[in-house]
Protein backbone atom coordinates (compact mmCIF):
# COMPACT_ATOMS: atom_id res chain seq x y z
CA UNK A 1 0.00 0.00 0.00
CA UNK A 2 2.46 2.27 1.22
CA UNK A 3 4.85 1.53 -1.79
CA UNK A 4 1.69 2.21 -4.03
CA UNK A 5 1.02 5.74 -2.47
CA UNK A 6 4.87 6.23 -2.78
CA UNK A 7 4.72 5.23 -6.91
CA UNK A 8 1.06 7.17 -7.34
CA UNK A 9 2.95 10.63 -6.06
CA UNK A 10 6.06 10.51 -7.76
CA UNK A 11 4.01 10.18 -10.82
CA UNK A 12 2.02 13.50 -9.23
CA UNK A 13 5.23 15.04 -9.32
CA UNK A 14 6.87 14.14 -12.10
CA UNK A 15 3.39 15.36 -14.19
CA UNK A 16 3.47 18.49 -11.92
CA UNK A 17 6.96 19.64 -12.89
CA UNK A 18 6.77 18.62 -16.73
CA UNK A 19 3.30 20.63 -16.48
CA UNK A 20 6.01 24.03 -14.76
CA UNK A 21 8.46 23.61 -17.58
CA UNK A 22 6.07 23.62 -20.65
CA UNK A 23 3.44 26.13 -19.23
CA UNK A 24 4.62 29.85 -20.14
CA UNK A 25 1.58 31.67 -18.41
CA UNK A 26 4.34 32.54 -14.82
CA UNK A 27 0.65 32.58 -13.05
CA UNK A 28 0.07 29.17 -13.95
CA UNK A 29 3.69 27.99 -13.06
CA UNK A 30 3.23 29.85 -9.69
CA UNK A 31 -0.09 27.91 -8.56
CA UNK A 32 1.56 24.34 -10.28
CA UNK A 33 4.32 25.29 -8.16
CA UNK A 34 2.90 25.33 -4.85
CA UNK A 35 0.95 21.60 -5.85
CA UNK A 36 4.63 20.99 -6.19
CA UNK A 37 5.21 21.75 -2.81
CA UNK A 38 2.52 20.14 -1.28
CA UNK A 39 3.27 16.71 -3.10
CA UNK A 40 6.58 17.51 -1.84
CA UNK A 41 5.26 17.27 1.65
CA UNK A 42 3.02 13.97 1.53
CA UNK A 43 6.24 11.94 0.13
CA UNK A 44 8.71 13.23 2.80
CA UNK A 45 5.79 12.10 5.45
CA UNK A 46 5.45 9.17 3.26
CA UNK A 47 9.65 8.58 3.90
CA UNK A 48 8.90 8.87 7.16
CA UNK A 49 11.00 12.22 7.51
CA UNK A 50 8.80 14.45 9.25
CA UNK A 51 11.12 17.42 10.06
CA UNK A 52 12.01 17.86 6.69
CA UNK A 53 7.85 17.04 5.51
CA UNK A 54 7.77 19.95 8.45
CA UNK A 55 10.24 22.76 6.80
CA UNK A 56 8.28 22.48 3.73
CA UNK A 57 4.98 22.38 4.95
CA UNK A 58 6.41 25.65 6.81
CA UNK A 59 7.53 27.55 3.58
CA UNK A 60 5.47 25.73 1.05
CA UNK A 61 1.71 26.60 2.57
CA UNK A 62 2.24 30.28 2.08
CA UNK A 63 5.45 32.44 2.26
CA UNK A 64 6.81 31.00 -0.85
CA UNK A 65 3.53 31.58 -3.03
CA UNK A 66 3.80 35.40 -1.33
CA UNK A 67 7.06 35.93 -2.87
CA UNK A 68 6.71 34.43 -6.30
CA UNK A 69 3.30 36.40 -6.37
CA UNK A 70 5.46 40.02 -5.33
CA UNK A 71 7.84 38.74 -7.72
CA UNK A 72 5.11 38.11 -10.44
CA UNK A 73 3.51 41.64 -9.67
CA UNK A 74 6.94 43.67 -11.03
CA UNK A 75 7.40 41.24 -14.17
CA UNK A 76 5.45 40.46 -16.96
CA UNK A 77 2.52 37.56 -17.08
CA UNK A 78 4.25 35.32 -19.47
CA UNK A 79 7.56 34.01 -20.25
CA UNK A 80 9.55 35.08 -22.87
CA UNK A 81 10.36 32.40 -25.06
CA UNK A 82 14.00 31.63 -25.10
CA UNK A 83 15.97 32.85 -28.60
CA UNK A 84 18.37 30.36 -28.82
CA UNK A 85 17.53 26.70 -30.02
CA UNK A 86 16.86 24.44 -26.71
CA UNK A 87 18.27 21.30 -29.05
CA UNK A 88 21.90 21.64 -27.55
CA UNK A 89 20.64 22.15 -24.05
CA UNK A 90 18.57 19.28 -23.98
CA UNK A 91 21.47 17.14 -25.65
CA UNK A 92 24.02 18.46 -22.37
CA UNK A 93 20.93 17.48 -20.18
CA UNK A 94 20.08 14.03 -21.71
CA UNK A 95 23.55 13.13 -20.86
CA UNK A 96 24.37 14.26 -17.77
CA UNK A 97 20.89 12.74 -16.20
CA UNK A 98 22.37 9.26 -18.16
CA UNK A 99 26.37 9.58 -16.41
CA UNK A 100 24.14 10.57 -12.95
CA UNK A 101 21.98 6.94 -13.87
CA UNK A 102 24.97 5.16 -14.38
CA UNK A 103 25.91 6.73 -10.75
CA UNK A 104 23.43 5.46 -9.10
CA UNK A 105 24.20 1.92 -9.86
CA UNK A 106 27.09 1.99 -7.34
CA UNK A 107 24.56 3.68 -5.05
CA UNK A 108 23.01 0.63 -1.92
CA UNK A 109 19.69 -0.24 -2.30
CA UNK A 110 16.92 2.35 -0.55
CA UNK A 111 16.40 1.36 2.83
CA UNK A 112 19.79 -0.95 2.90
CA UNK A 113 20.83 -1.56 6.14
CA UNK A 114 24.71 -2.22 5.38
CA UNK A 115 24.73 1.41 3.39
CA UNK A 116 27.64 3.01 4.78
CA UNK A 117 25.61 5.84 5.57
CA UNK A 118 23.46 4.02 8.72
CA UNK A 119 26.99 2.83 10.13
CA UNK A 120 29.51 6.28 9.86
CA UNK A 121 28.07 8.59 12.74
CA UNK A 122 24.39 7.40 12.75
CA UNK A 123 24.26 4.44 15.47
CA UNK A 124 26.11 7.20 17.82
CA UNK A 125 23.37 9.98 17.11
CA UNK A 126 20.89 7.32 18.08
CA UNK A 127 22.23 5.07 20.83
CA UNK A 128 24.00 8.52 22.57
CA UNK A 129 21.97 11.80 21.99
CA UNK A 130 19.59 11.11 24.97
CA UNK A 131 22.49 10.71 27.04
CA UNK A 132 24.99 13.25 25.71
CA UNK A 133 21.94 15.72 24.25
CA UNK A 134 18.72 14.99 26.26
CA UNK A 135 16.41 15.99 23.53
CA UNK A 136 13.90 13.16 22.85
CA UNK A 137 13.36 13.80 19.53
CA UNK A 138 17.22 13.66 17.93
CA UNK A 139 17.14 15.08 15.09
CA UNK A 140 17.03 18.43 17.02
CA UNK A 141 20.05 17.00 18.74
CA UNK A 142 21.69 16.56 15.57
CA UNK A 143 20.57 20.14 13.96
CA UNK A 144 21.54 22.34 17.32
CA UNK A 145 24.62 20.43 18.91
CA UNK A 146 26.13 17.73 17.17
CA UNK A 147 26.05 19.40 13.59
CA UNK A 148 25.81 23.03 15.23
CA UNK A 149 28.93 24.57 13.07
CA UNK A 150 26.29 23.80 9.93
CA UNK A 151 23.53 24.94 11.52
CA UNK A 152 25.54 28.12 12.44
CA UNK A 153 26.38 28.37 8.12
CA UNK A 154 22.86 28.16 7.40
CA UNK A 155 21.73 30.93 9.41
CA UNK A 156 24.49 33.41 8.28
CA UNK A 157 23.38 32.22 4.81
CA UNK A 158 19.88 33.25 5.21
CA UNK A 159 21.34 36.55 6.99
CA UNK A 160 23.15 36.95 3.68
CA UNK A 161 20.26 36.22 1.42
CA UNK A 162 17.94 38.70 2.84
CA UNK A 163 20.66 41.21 3.15
CA UNK A 164 21.15 41.30 -0.67
CA UNK A 165 17.84 41.03 -1.40
CA UNK A 166 17.71 44.46 0.39
CA UNK A 167 20.78 45.21 -0.97
CA UNK A 168 19.32 44.88 -4.70
CA UNK A 169 15.30 46.11 -4.07
CA UNK A 170 15.95 48.34 -1.15
CA UNK A 171 13.49 48.92 0.98
CA UNK A 172 11.51 51.92 1.38
CA UNK A 173 9.08 53.28 4.06
CA UNK A 174 8.68 56.96 1.62
CA UNK A 175 7.33 57.30 -1.66
CA UNK A 176 9.36 60.39 -2.16
CA UNK A 177 9.06 61.80 0.87
CA UNK A 178 5.66 60.89 1.73
CA UNK A 179 4.83 58.13 3.70
CA UNK A 180 3.93 54.85 1.93
CA UNK A 181 -0.33 55.75 1.45
CA UNK A 182 -2.69 53.31 3.24
CA UNK A 183 -4.08 50.25 1.40
CA UNK A 184 -6.59 49.73 4.12
CA UNK A 185 -9.39 49.70 1.66
CA UNK A 186 -7.63 47.01 -0.68
CA UNK A 187 -9.46 44.00 0.95
CA UNK A 188 -12.83 46.01 1.45
CA UNK A 189 -14.85 43.47 -0.56
CA UNK A 190 -13.84 40.67 1.30
CA UNK A 191 -15.64 41.40 4.57
CA UNK A 192 -16.03 37.75 5.24
CA UNK A 193 -12.22 37.02 4.19
CA UNK A 194 -10.69 39.71 6.53
CA UNK A 195 -12.71 38.50 9.57
CA UNK A 196 -11.45 35.32 9.36
CA UNK A 197 -7.95 36.32 8.61
CA UNK A 198 -8.10 38.48 11.69
CA UNK A 199 -9.44 35.53 13.79
CA UNK A 200 -7.33 32.96 12.48
CA UNK A 201 -3.98 35.31 13.15
CA UNK A 202 -3.51 34.80 17.12
CA UNK A 203 -3.84 30.89 16.28
CA UNK A 204 -1.10 31.40 13.51
CA UNK A 205 1.15 32.94 16.20
CA UNK A 206 0.62 30.72 18.76
CA UNK A 207 1.23 27.52 16.87
CA UNK A 208 4.59 29.29 15.96
CA UNK A 209 5.36 29.62 19.20
CA UNK A 210 4.57 26.15 20.25
CA UNK A 211 6.63 25.09 16.98
CA UNK A 212 9.52 27.17 18.81
CA UNK A 213 9.34 25.87 21.85
CA UNK A 214 8.70 21.85 21.23
CA UNK A 215 11.70 21.22 19.12
CA UNK A 216 13.13 19.78 21.27
CA UNK A 217 10.41 17.39 21.78
CA UNK A 218 8.64 16.93 18.45
CA UNK A 219 9.24 18.14 14.93
CA UNK A 220 9.74 21.69 14.39
CA UNK A 221 12.65 24.74 15.82
CA UNK A 222 13.43 27.98 14.89
CA UNK A 223 13.58 27.46 11.36
CA UNK A 224 9.94 26.61 10.60
CA UNK A 225 8.73 28.84 13.72
CA UNK A 226 10.53 31.69 12.35
CA UNK A 227 8.69 30.97 8.78
CA UNK A 228 5.12 30.51 10.57
CA UNK A 229 5.67 33.80 12.52
CA UNK A 230 6.21 35.56 9.42
CA UNK A 231 3.41 34.03 7.68
CA UNK A 232 1.00 35.08 10.58
CA UNK A 233 2.41 38.61 9.52
CA UNK A 234 1.68 38.76 6.31
CA UNK A 235 -1.71 37.42 6.83
CA UNK A 236 -1.95 40.96 9.12
CA UNK A 237 -0.28 43.08 6.32
CA UNK A 238 -2.79 41.54 3.91
CA UNK A 239 -5.89 42.24 5.27
CA UNK A 240 -5.25 45.04 7.55
CA UNK A 241 -3.33 46.95 5.45
CA UNK A 242 0.98 47.30 4.83
CA UNK A 243 0.95 50.61 7.30
CA UNK A 244 -0.30 49.25 10.07
CA UNK A 245 2.16 46.47 9.69
CA UNK A 246 5.28 48.80 9.14
CA UNK A 247 3.75 50.64 12.05
CA UNK A 248 3.81 47.46 14.18
CA UNK A 249 6.87 46.05 12.79
CA UNK A 250 9.27 48.78 11.74
CA UNK A 251 12.33 47.56 8.95
CA UNK A 252 14.72 49.43 11.17
CA UNK A 253 13.83 46.99 14.12
CA UNK A 254 13.18 43.79 11.53
CA UNK A 255 16.70 44.62 10.61
CA UNK A 256 18.16 45.04 14.15
CA UNK A 257 16.02 41.86 15.12
CA UNK A 258 17.83 39.74 12.36
CA UNK A 259 21.41 40.46 13.40
CA UNK A 260 20.35 40.08 16.94
CA UNK A 261 19.75 36.34 15.79
CA UNK A 262 22.89 35.55 14.09
CA UNK A 263 24.50 37.40 17.20
CA UNK A 264 22.61 35.17 19.92
CA UNK A 265 24.06 32.03 17.84
CA UNK A 266 27.68 33.19 17.54
CA UNK A 267 27.43 34.67 21.21
CA UNK A 268 26.68 31.15 22.72
CA UNK A 269 29.49 29.77 20.82
CA UNK A 270 31.45 32.54 22.39
CA UNK A 271 30.38 32.06 26.16
CA UNK A 272 31.05 28.51 25.84
CA UNK A 273 34.95 29.32 24.80
CA UNK A 274 34.79 31.63 27.49
CA UNK A 275 33.51 28.97 30.19
CA UNK A 276 36.57 26.48 28.79
CA UNK A 277 34.97 24.67 26.54
CA UNK A 278 35.05 24.26 22.52
CA UNK A 279 32.83 26.62 20.14
CA UNK A 280 29.47 26.18 20.05
CA UNK A 281 30.48 23.21 22.75
CA UNK A 282 27.60 23.47 25.12
CA UNK A 283 27.87 21.04 27.91
CA UNK A 284 29.84 23.85 30.01
CA UNK A 285 26.97 26.37 30.04
CA UNK A 286 25.31 25.15 33.32
CA UNK A 287 26.16 22.87 36.24
CA UNK A 288 25.39 19.62 34.54
CA UNK A 289 26.15 18.38 30.79
CA UNK A 290 22.12 17.98 30.20
CA UNK A 291 21.43 20.92 31.40
CA UNK A 292 24.38 22.91 29.62
CA UNK A 293 23.09 21.52 25.89
CA UNK A 294 19.41 21.85 26.86
CA UNK A 295 20.13 26.10 27.71
CA UNK A 296 22.59 26.09 24.94
CA UNK A 297 20.37 24.15 22.34
CA UNK A 298 17.30 26.78 23.21
CA UNK A 299 19.41 29.80 22.89
CA UNK A 300 20.69 28.40 19.63
CA UNK A 301 16.77 27.76 18.31
CA UNK A 302 15.98 31.14 19.69
CA UNK A 303 18.88 32.95 17.15
CA UNK A 304 17.48 31.09 14.03
CA UNK A 305 13.70 31.70 14.56
CA UNK A 306 14.61 35.45 15.02
CA UNK A 307 16.73 35.32 12.03
CA UNK A 308 14.96 33.64 10.22
CA UNK A 309 11.48 35.66 10.77
CA UNK A 310 12.90 39.14 10.17
CA UNK A 311 14.43 38.01 7.30
CA UNK A 312 11.50 36.73 5.39
CA UNK A 313 9.23 40.13 6.74
CA UNK A 314 12.04 41.96 5.52
CA UNK A 315 12.04 40.04 1.93
CA UNK A 316 8.02 40.49 2.21
CA UNK A 317 8.71 44.30 2.51
CA UNK A 318 11.19 44.58 -0.14
CA UNK A 319 9.35 42.88 -2.63
CA UNK A 320 5.61 44.20 -2.11
CA UNK A 321 6.56 47.89 -1.18
CA UNK A 322 8.57 48.00 -4.28
CA UNK A 323 6.14 49.54 -6.38
CA UNK A 324 2.36 50.68 -5.95
CA UNK A 325 0.33 47.46 -7.25
CA UNK B 1 -15.56 -5.08 15.42
CA UNK B 2 -16.04 -2.56 18.13
CA UNK B 3 -18.75 0.35 17.91
CA UNK B 4 -16.00 3.34 17.62
CA UNK B 5 -14.11 0.79 14.82
CA UNK B 6 -17.32 0.40 13.18
CA UNK B 7 -18.35 4.35 13.68
CA UNK B 8 -14.07 5.26 12.29
CA UNK B 9 -14.80 2.19 8.88
CA UNK B 10 -18.48 4.21 8.25
CA UNK B 11 -17.27 7.66 8.66
CA UNK B 12 -13.96 6.87 6.26
CA UNK B 13 -15.87 4.75 3.54
CA UNK B 14 -18.61 7.71 3.57
CA UNK B 15 -15.99 10.35 3.05
CA UNK B 16 -14.31 8.57 0.97
CA UNK B 17 -17.34 8.38 -1.61
CA UNK B 18 -18.06 12.32 -0.86
CA UNK B 19 -14.60 13.26 -1.94
CA UNK B 20 -14.69 10.83 -5.26
CA UNK B 21 -17.99 12.49 -6.16
CA UNK B 22 -16.62 15.88 -5.82
CA UNK B 23 -13.25 15.00 -7.24
CA UNK B 24 -15.21 13.81 -10.32
CA UNK B 25 -17.11 16.90 -10.29
CA UNK B 26 -14.32 19.13 -10.60
CA UNK B 27 -12.94 17.61 -13.16
CA UNK B 28 -16.26 17.19 -15.32
CA UNK B 29 -18.75 20.28 -14.65
CA UNK B 30 -19.16 22.72 -17.22
CA UNK B 31 -18.06 25.83 -15.66
CA UNK B 32 -16.42 27.36 -12.61
CA UNK B 33 -19.01 28.13 -10.18
CA UNK B 34 -20.68 24.62 -10.36
CA UNK B 35 -16.86 22.90 -9.78
CA UNK B 36 -16.15 25.38 -6.59
CA UNK B 37 -19.65 23.96 -5.47
CA UNK B 38 -18.65 20.36 -6.18
CA UNK B 39 -14.84 20.99 -4.65
CA UNK B 40 -16.51 22.84 -1.62
CA UNK B 41 -18.18 19.29 -1.26
CA UNK B 42 -14.57 17.70 -0.67
CA UNK B 43 -13.45 20.61 1.07
CA UNK B 44 -15.91 20.58 4.10
CA UNK B 45 -18.07 17.22 4.00
CA UNK B 46 -15.48 14.77 2.77
CA UNK B 47 -12.53 16.46 5.17
CA UNK B 48 -15.08 16.68 8.43
CA UNK B 49 -16.40 12.91 7.84
CA UNK B 50 -12.53 11.60 7.54
CA UNK B 51 -11.34 14.12 10.35
CA UNK B 52 -13.50 12.99 13.19
CA UNK B 53 -13.87 9.38 11.95
CA UNK B 54 -10.40 9.66 12.61
CA UNK B 55 -10.82 11.08 16.15
CA UNK B 56 -12.67 7.85 17.04
CA UNK B 57 -9.81 5.72 17.01
CA UNK B 58 -6.97 7.68 19.63
CA UNK B 59 -9.13 7.89 22.23
CA UNK B 60 -8.65 10.78 24.65
CA UNK B 61 -4.73 12.12 23.63
CA UNK B 62 -2.85 15.04 22.29
CA UNK B 63 -3.66 13.65 18.66
CA UNK B 64 -7.55 13.73 19.37
CA UNK B 65 -6.91 17.42 20.80
CA UNK B 66 -4.93 18.14 16.99
CA UNK B 67 -7.30 16.24 14.84
CA UNK B 68 -10.26 18.43 16.11
CA UNK B 69 -8.17 21.89 16.00
CA UNK B 70 -7.23 20.67 12.11
CA UNK B 71 -11.17 20.09 11.66
CA UNK B 72 -11.98 23.54 13.14
CA UNK B 73 -9.15 25.24 11.29
CA UNK B 74 -10.19 23.39 7.70
CA UNK B 75 -13.94 24.11 8.75
CA UNK B 76 -13.67 27.77 9.17
CA UNK B 77 -11.30 28.62 6.37
CA UNK B 78 -11.73 26.40 3.27
CA UNK B 79 -15.95 27.60 2.78
CA UNK B 80 -14.66 30.97 3.70
CA UNK B 81 -12.19 30.99 1.17
CA UNK B 82 -14.91 28.86 -1.31
CA UNK B 83 -17.21 31.80 -0.83
CA UNK B 84 -14.11 34.43 -1.02
CA UNK B 85 -13.34 32.78 -4.70
CA UNK B 86 -16.46 32.76 -5.47
CA UNK B 87 -17.19 36.72 -4.91
CA UNK B 88 -13.90 37.56 -6.92
CA UNK B 89 -15.11 35.87 -9.90
CA UNK B 90 -18.27 37.01 -10.16
CA UNK B 91 -16.54 40.36 -9.89
CA UNK B 92 -14.04 39.87 -12.33
CA UNK B 93 -17.01 38.77 -14.79
CA UNK B 94 -16.83 35.30 -14.90
CA UNK B 95 -20.49 34.40 -15.99
CA UNK B 96 -22.13 31.73 -14.70
CA UNK B 97 -23.19 28.80 -17.29
CA UNK B 98 -26.91 28.35 -17.38
CA UNK B 99 -28.94 25.85 -20.42
CA UNK B 100 -29.58 28.46 -22.90
CA UNK B 101 -25.68 29.29 -23.13
CA UNK B 102 -25.55 25.98 -24.90
CA UNK B 103 -28.18 26.08 -26.95
CA UNK B 104 -26.73 29.07 -28.19
CA UNK C 1 -8.76 -9.01 12.89
CA UNK C 2 -10.27 -5.78 13.69
CA UNK C 3 -6.88 -3.97 12.68
CA UNK C 4 -6.70 -5.56 9.48
CA UNK C 5 -10.34 -4.07 8.62
CA UNK C 6 -9.87 -1.35 9.82
CA UNK C 7 -6.46 -0.58 8.00
CA UNK C 8 -8.34 -1.57 4.60
CA UNK C 9 -10.51 1.54 5.18
CA UNK C 10 -8.00 3.34 5.60
CA UNK C 11 -6.21 2.06 2.74
CA UNK C 12 -9.30 2.72 0.96
CA UNK C 13 -9.57 6.81 2.15
CA UNK C 14 -5.92 7.18 1.32
CA UNK C 15 -7.08 5.97 -2.22
CA UNK C 16 -9.48 7.73 -2.85
CA UNK C 17 -8.10 11.13 -1.42
CA UNK C 18 -5.51 9.97 -3.69
CA UNK C 19 -7.62 9.56 -7.17
CA UNK C 20 -9.12 12.99 -6.02
CA UNK C 21 -5.59 14.97 -5.78
CA UNK C 22 -5.27 13.52 -9.18
CA UNK C 23 -8.32 15.10 -10.72
CA UNK C 24 -7.19 18.43 -9.13
CA UNK C 25 -4.18 18.36 -10.55
CA UNK C 26 -5.86 17.54 -14.07
CA UNK C 27 -7.88 21.04 -13.32
CA UNK C 28 -4.94 23.07 -12.21
CA UNK C 29 -2.85 22.26 -15.35
CA UNK C 30 -6.33 22.73 -17.94
CA UNK C 31 -7.24 25.53 -16.16
CA UNK C 32 -8.87 27.12 -18.18
CA UNK C 33 -9.64 30.52 -16.09
CA UNK C 34 -6.81 31.88 -13.45
CA UNK C 35 -9.50 31.10 -10.62
CA UNK C 36 -9.80 27.41 -11.32
CA UNK C 37 -6.39 27.06 -10.88
CA UNK C 38 -6.64 28.47 -7.58
CA UNK C 39 -9.40 26.54 -6.78
CA UNK C 40 -7.83 23.19 -7.90
CA UNK C 41 -4.64 23.92 -5.50
CA UNK C 42 -7.04 24.93 -2.67
CA UNK C 43 -8.40 21.23 -2.81
CA UNK C 44 -5.36 19.98 -3.23
CA UNK C 45 -3.80 21.61 0.00
CA UNK C 46 -7.26 20.08 1.87
CA UNK C 47 -6.70 16.68 0.27
CA UNK C 48 -2.87 16.56 1.96
CA UNK C 49 -4.34 17.73 4.97
CA UNK C 50 -6.67 14.74 4.44
CA UNK C 51 -3.87 12.61 3.12
CA UNK C 52 -1.19 13.25 5.87
CA UNK C 53 -3.64 12.77 8.10
CA UNK C 54 -4.72 9.13 7.12
CA UNK C 55 -1.29 8.62 6.40
CA UNK C 56 -0.29 8.90 10.08
CA UNK C 57 -2.80 6.23 11.17
CA UNK C 58 -1.92 4.00 8.52
CA UNK C 59 1.78 3.38 9.34
CA UNK C 60 0.75 3.91 13.14
CA UNK C 61 2.54 6.88 13.54
CA UNK C 62 0.34 9.84 14.66
CA UNK C 63 2.85 12.47 15.22
CA UNK C 64 2.51 13.67 11.89
CA UNK C 65 -0.64 15.43 12.65
CA UNK C 66 1.47 19.10 13.33
CA UNK C 67 1.99 18.79 9.65
CA UNK C 68 -1.61 18.52 8.82
CA UNK C 69 -2.34 21.60 11.71
CA UNK C 70 0.21 23.87 9.20
CA UNK C 71 -1.56 23.38 6.65
CA UNK C 72 -4.46 24.04 7.39
CA UNK C 73 -3.53 27.66 9.56
CA UNK C 74 -1.64 28.83 7.04
CA UNK C 75 -2.79 27.26 3.66
CA UNK C 76 -5.66 29.91 3.36
CA UNK C 77 -2.76 32.74 3.42
CA UNK C 78 -1.98 31.38 -0.26
CA UNK C 79 -5.52 32.05 -1.04
CA UNK C 80 -5.53 35.94 0.32
CA UNK C 81 -2.52 36.53 -1.41
CA UNK C 82 -3.74 35.64 -4.98
CA UNK C 83 -7.08 37.59 -4.28
CA UNK C 84 -4.96 40.64 -3.35
CA UNK C 85 -2.90 39.77 -6.38
CA UNK C 86 -5.95 39.87 -8.79
CA UNK C 87 -8.00 43.35 -6.72
CA UNK C 88 -6.85 46.42 -8.34
CA UNK C 89 -5.17 44.99 -11.86
CA UNK C 90 -8.29 44.59 -14.37
CA UNK C 91 -6.52 41.02 -13.69
CA UNK C 92 -8.31 37.77 -14.45
CA UNK C 93 -9.54 39.03 -17.42
CA UNK C 94 -6.02 39.30 -19.07
CA UNK C 95 -4.98 35.81 -17.73
CA UNK C 96 -8.05 34.15 -19.51
CA UNK C 97 -7.73 35.37 -22.71
CA UNK C 98 -4.58 34.21 -22.53
CA UNK C 99 -6.56 31.12 -21.31
CA UNK C 100 -8.77 31.04 -24.41
CA UNK C 101 -6.11 31.71 -26.81
CA UNK C 102 -4.33 29.11 -25.83
CA UNK C 103 -7.44 26.57 -26.44
CA UNK C 104 -7.77 27.56 -29.92
CA UNK C 105 -4.01 26.70 -30.39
Amino acid sequence: MELFIDITLLTFLCITAMAITVIRKLFCAVMLASIFSLLCACLFVTMDAVDVAFTEAAVGSGISTVLMLAALNLTHSREKRPPHQPLVALLVVGVTGIVLMYGTMDLPVFGDAAAPIHHHVAPRYIEQSPLEVGPPNFVTSILASYRGYDTLAETIVIFTAGLSVIALLGIRDRYAGRPIPSDRSAMKDYVVLRIVAKMLMPFVFLFALYVQFHGDYGAGGGFQAGVIFASGVIIHSLTLGRDRTLKAFPHQFLRGLATVGVLIYGGTGLASILRGGNFLDYSVLAATQLKGQHLGIFLVELGVGLTVFSIMILMYYAFSYRREP
Amino acid sequence: MTIPDFITAFCLILGALLGLTGGVGVYRLPDFFTRLHACSVTDSACAFLILSGLMFQTGFSLATIKLFFILVFLLITSPTSTHALAKAALNSGEIPWCQSQKER
Amino acid sequence: MTGTALQTTYGISCLAVLIVMGLGLVRAILGPSAFDRLMAVNMFGTKTVLLISVLGFLTGRPDFLDIALIYALVNFLGTIAVLRFFEGRRAPACYDQEATEANKD
